[in-house]
């Protein structure tokens, strides 16, 4: 038997003549983590979907190789029978289920139709604590945070005697914290002798935890390295296929007096009153500054930013000082006729309307400005407006009439950030702009970013990937259970300090440690 | 628009038949020739006659006027059960005033119209103030509605009716009228469809070919000419039928070209997205709730009218023939899709599927079962088309 568990060899996909791969090899050794990396659109999911039998043996071409035996599966039942389980970026647990009933949907213990619940609660248990998950087996799925229901969906995988585990894009919505426990639990598996292949865009995780990378370019391999032997700019060199000098095109851009704060700002759970997740926030705005912030998912920055912007459902209390004025925002209207707009956090949910297309799409909360007689629309300079926009950030779509859930991630976003920029907004809020989106798109948003403070744009900026916000920002506010524990000056700022600040350490602890290093305004303003 | 760096000139794609049959639209038409077809043979002709295709269309008014108000509901994403208790009371409270109180048509017409928006903004407000699901709000409405009906004509039918309020649902417009509206439909169609194809060659969007534009010109010329004639070979356009065209008319026109229905939309294929794009959603809900409230207080007095008499099982199950009509014509339950057009033409051929088996002395609940499986697999028809692209 050869050192690999998985070979894929020359595997061809097609999609009505449009070849998704062409020619793809993997290999992947016995107990090692296997990185596979490569822009959105590469050919990383449609690999994955024909290992794991969602394009069933026929509907491609090429030999897949699992434990010495050619593989013919024909549905992800019968992958998972020879030990493949794949864990899909949109997780697949049923809210309204336990995590026990979860993990066991589809392989229930029991006989005669009945269900052994004691058994699969026992099982539950042995299966939570491998991945160090500490709750209670009967809890709800829909209760656990998005990185404890990553978790479930890798004991689901083992509890179903995986050997290989396809875990794609697992810490997009994970905090820093979260990610430690997964690289802590993947370190575990690979011990035990379980087989992964991680789909990432991270590379810090990537040259952290792998072994081997294969790295996958318009539907072929580009090349298969250990992680030894490559560093960050390399890999990121082989998968965009150009050389990126600096991931983040910093600009210098004036920035000029405060127009915008928000002064005590307390927002509730929309669901439990008892829950604050806004304590007391209170912060100012420069004219082009960039703001970023930072802090663990769960500390309250979209609920923050989401009211401001009028569209968390929760209830809000504070004020808010526009222009020397002070002003109220009740919904999203509101905050687009005052000149602030935000693209959403979940894309997918509450930024693109799926089956519409890329022109309506983009134009959708500025109809008013092509008001004709009798509301009529008026299609022609609705067009002119969304011809410019396609060129000016480059989105790259087939037609404007098409739908744009046919578009790449990073397009769709380019898509969503145009409707926003028609706001012509002084205040553009970005939560989260660059997840699940492709290197090279990231690289032309940041540009866009700095080209729009540079024009007296603010910005406010959410996001959970500390190297964007040092790259990107001006001054850094971090979060902490729903307070803002410090307003920093982007100058020296380094990502640990960053990060002490949002696991909620004491300031006085923080302070003393960085004081010499950077200006530190701590509790605010 | 192609953004490949190509040269501006016009982009046409090839006529041929696969061309015809993906669009949505001509399917339908084709399958309703092909009802019709049907019918010809099985009646011996009489199907065909004019008397009977005017009668037909006649008929089919009061389901067509309660679709092209179904189906801004469908394309919100939310349905209305209660359609046809609505349109059953209205139609009766039209009965009332004109038969017992002794108004004239006008002030029983104004009045049924009014209630009609009260009743259709009762429920846009209990689905978009206090959000509970449209299914329930308007399932507990026509439980509600019908009761009441029952309530107020104490189980009695309503008649007879004034001969004024009878005109409406049973008067015609002179001949002469028919063929001006020929030309009105010829010119408007020409303006619009050469007005857009000249737009999106402007913009350098791929258009149809225009033999195909001209053939929908030509054709829509020929079918209006072909059904003004029928019409007035019997006795005239049918009033009610009028009615039906032009209310399809403008709320085609507020669909597809306005603000207002390019929001509808865009609820319907999203909410959240469309919130957050600073859509006042709720306001949206009510306003068409509204709308469809009228159209069923239209659809009520024709129905009235035409049978010169208010009963209390009027309009029952006429929801369902709405939304089965909403549904043939292309529309998705799942929101964000439909047309006025399509639910129209939906309507016709569940008018036909009655009229025709009615003319054939099938029992009526044939037409219930065969109502049913058309729905099942024109649906049916319509995803498995998509699955394959």
């Amino acid at each position: 038997m050869s050192e690999y568990i998985l070979e894929m060899r020359d595997i061809v996909k097609e999609f009505f003549g449009v070849k998704a791969l062409d020619g793809v090899t993997l290999k992947v050794k016995k107990g090692e983590i296997h990185a596979l990396c490569g822009e959105n659109g590469a050919g990383k999911s449609t690999l994955m979907k024909v290992l794991s039998g969602e394009h069933p043996a026929g509907s491609y071409s090429g030999k897949i190789i699992f434990e010495g035996k050619e593989l013919s599966q024909t549905s992800i039942k019968d992958s998972e029978s020879v030990g493949i389980a794949i864990i899909h970026q949109e997780l697949a647990l049923i809210k309204q289920l336990s995590i026990a009933e979860n993990i066991f949907l589809g392989n229930e213990i029991g006989a005669r139709g009945l269900v052994n619940f004691s058994e699969q609660l026992n099982k539950t248990n042995e299966l939570l604590n491998r991945v160090k998950l500490n709750v209670n087996p009967l809890t709800r799925a829909g209760d656990l945070g998005i990185g404890h229901q990553q978790l479930v969906e890798i004991a689901k995988a083992l509890s179903k005697n995986a050997k290989l585990l396809i875990l794609d894009e697992p810490s997009a919505s994970l905090s820093e914290g979260e990610v430690e426990v997964l690289m802590g639990i993947l370190d575990d598996l690979r011990r035990d002798g379980v087989t992964c292949i991680y789909i990432s865009h991270k590379l810090n995780e990537v040259t952290r935890i792998c072994d081997n990378v294969t790295v996958i370019r318009d539907g072929s391999t580009i090349g298969q390295v250990p992680i030894s032997e490559i560093d960050q700019d390399k890999l990121v060199q082989m998968m965009v296929g150009r050389e990126m000098k600096n991931l983040f095109p910093r600009e210098e851009h004036k920035i000029g007096e405060e127009f915008f704060e928000i002064k005590n700002f307390n927002v509730l759970d929309p669901f439990n009153k008892n829950i604050k997740r806004v304590k007391n926030a209170s912060f100012t705005l420069r004219r082009g500054e960039i703001l970023g912030i930072s802090g663990l998912v769960g500390s309250g920055r979209t609920e923050m930013v989401a009211s401001i912007y009028g569209s968390f459902q929760g209830q809000k209390s504070g004020e808010i000082y526009f222009e020397g004025k002070k002003i109220d925002i009740k919904n999203p209207n509101d905050a687009l006729s005052k000149g602030i707009a935000m693209v959403p956090e979940d894309r997918k949910k509450d930024g693109i309307i799926a089956g519409m297309s890329v022109a309506k799409n983009m134009t959708m909360s500025n109809l008013v400005k092509y008001k004709r007689p009798l509301n009529v629309i008026d299609k022609d300079k609705e067009m002119m407006d969304v011809l410019k926009f396609i060129d000016e950030i480059k989105i790259k779509t087939a037609s404007t009439e098409l739908a744009i859930k046919n578009l790449s991630g990073g397009n769709q976003q380019k898509v969503i950030l145009a409707k926003n920029l028609l706001a012509e907004p002084k205040i553009l809020i970005l939560d989260e702009p660059t997840r699940g989106i492709d290197v090279g798109a990231k690289y032309e948003i940041y540009k866009l970013i700095f080209k729009l403070a540079k024009q007296g744009i603010s910005i406010i900026m959410v996001s959970s990937e500390l190297p964007e916000v040092l790259g990107i920002s001006d001054r850094v506010l971090v979060m902490n259970e729903g307070e803002i524990k410090a307003s920093l000056e982007n100058n020296g700022l380094t990502q640990e300090m960053i990060m002490n600040y949002s696991v909620g350490k004491k300031n006085e602890e923080v302070s003393e440690s960085y004081s010499e290093e950077t200006k530190t305004s701590v509790g605010g303003i | 628009m192609q953004l490949s760096k190509s040269t501006s000139s016009e982009k046409e794609k090839k006529l041929g038949l696969g061309v015809i049959f993906k669009s949505k639209m001509a399917a339908i038409l084709i399958a309703t020739a092909a009802i019709w077809v049907l019918f010809t043979f099985l009646t011996d002709g009489n199907f065909l006659t004019t008397r009977n295709l005017s009668n037909l269309f006649r008929q089919m008014s009061i389901t067509g006027v309660l679709a092209i108000g179904m189906v801004f509901v469908i394309i919100l994403g939310e349905i209305d059960l209660s359609a046809g208790s609505t349109l059953g009371l209205l139609g009766g409270i039209a009965a009332i005033l004109n038969v017992w109180f002794g108004f004239s048509a006008i002030p029983t017409v104004v009045i049924t119209l009014i209630l009609g928006v009260i009743m259709g903004a009762w429920n846009g407000y209990w689905i978009a103030f206090r959000n509970v699901p449209s299914f329930i709000v308007t399932l507990a409405s026509m439980l509600v509605f019908r009761g009441v009906l029952i309530g107020i004509t104490g189980g009695n039918t309503v008649a007879p009716l004034t001969a004024d309020f009878k005109a409406i649902g049973q008067a015609y417009l002179p001949t002469v009228v028919g063929y001006i509206l020929v030309v009105i439909a010829i010119v408007g169609s020409a303006y619009l469809i050469l007005g857009n194809r000249k737009n999106k060659i402007k913009y350098n969007i791929e258009v149809r070919p225009m033999a195909l534009d001209v053939l929908t010109i030509v054709g829509i010329g020929v079918i209006s000419l072909v059904l003004v004639l029928i019409l007035n070979d019997y006795q005239g356009f049918p009033i009610p039928v009028f009615i039906m065209l032009l209310l399809a008319l403008i709320l085609a026109f507020v669909g597809t070209k306005t603000i207002f229905g390019r929001r509808i939309y865009g609820i319907g294929g999203n909410r959240d997205a469309a919130r957050l794009s600073g859509i006042n959603v709720k306001k949206h809900i009510i306003v068409i709730y509204s709308v469809l409230g009228l159209l069923c207080a239209v659809a009520g007095i024709l129905l009235t009218s035409r049978l010169n008499a208010g009963s209390v099982s009027a309009g029952q199950n006429a929801e369902m023939d709405a939304i089965a009509s909403c549904v043939i014509g292309g529309a998705s339950l799942a929101g964000g899709s439909g047309t006025v057009a399509g639910a129209l033409v939906g309507a016709l051929v569940m008018a036909s599927i009655d009229n025709g088996m009615s003319m054939m002395n099938t029992p009526t609940f044939w037409q219930y079962i065969v109502k049913g499986l058309i729905l099942l697999i024109a649906v049916w028809m319509d995803i498995s088309s998509k699955n394959k692209k």
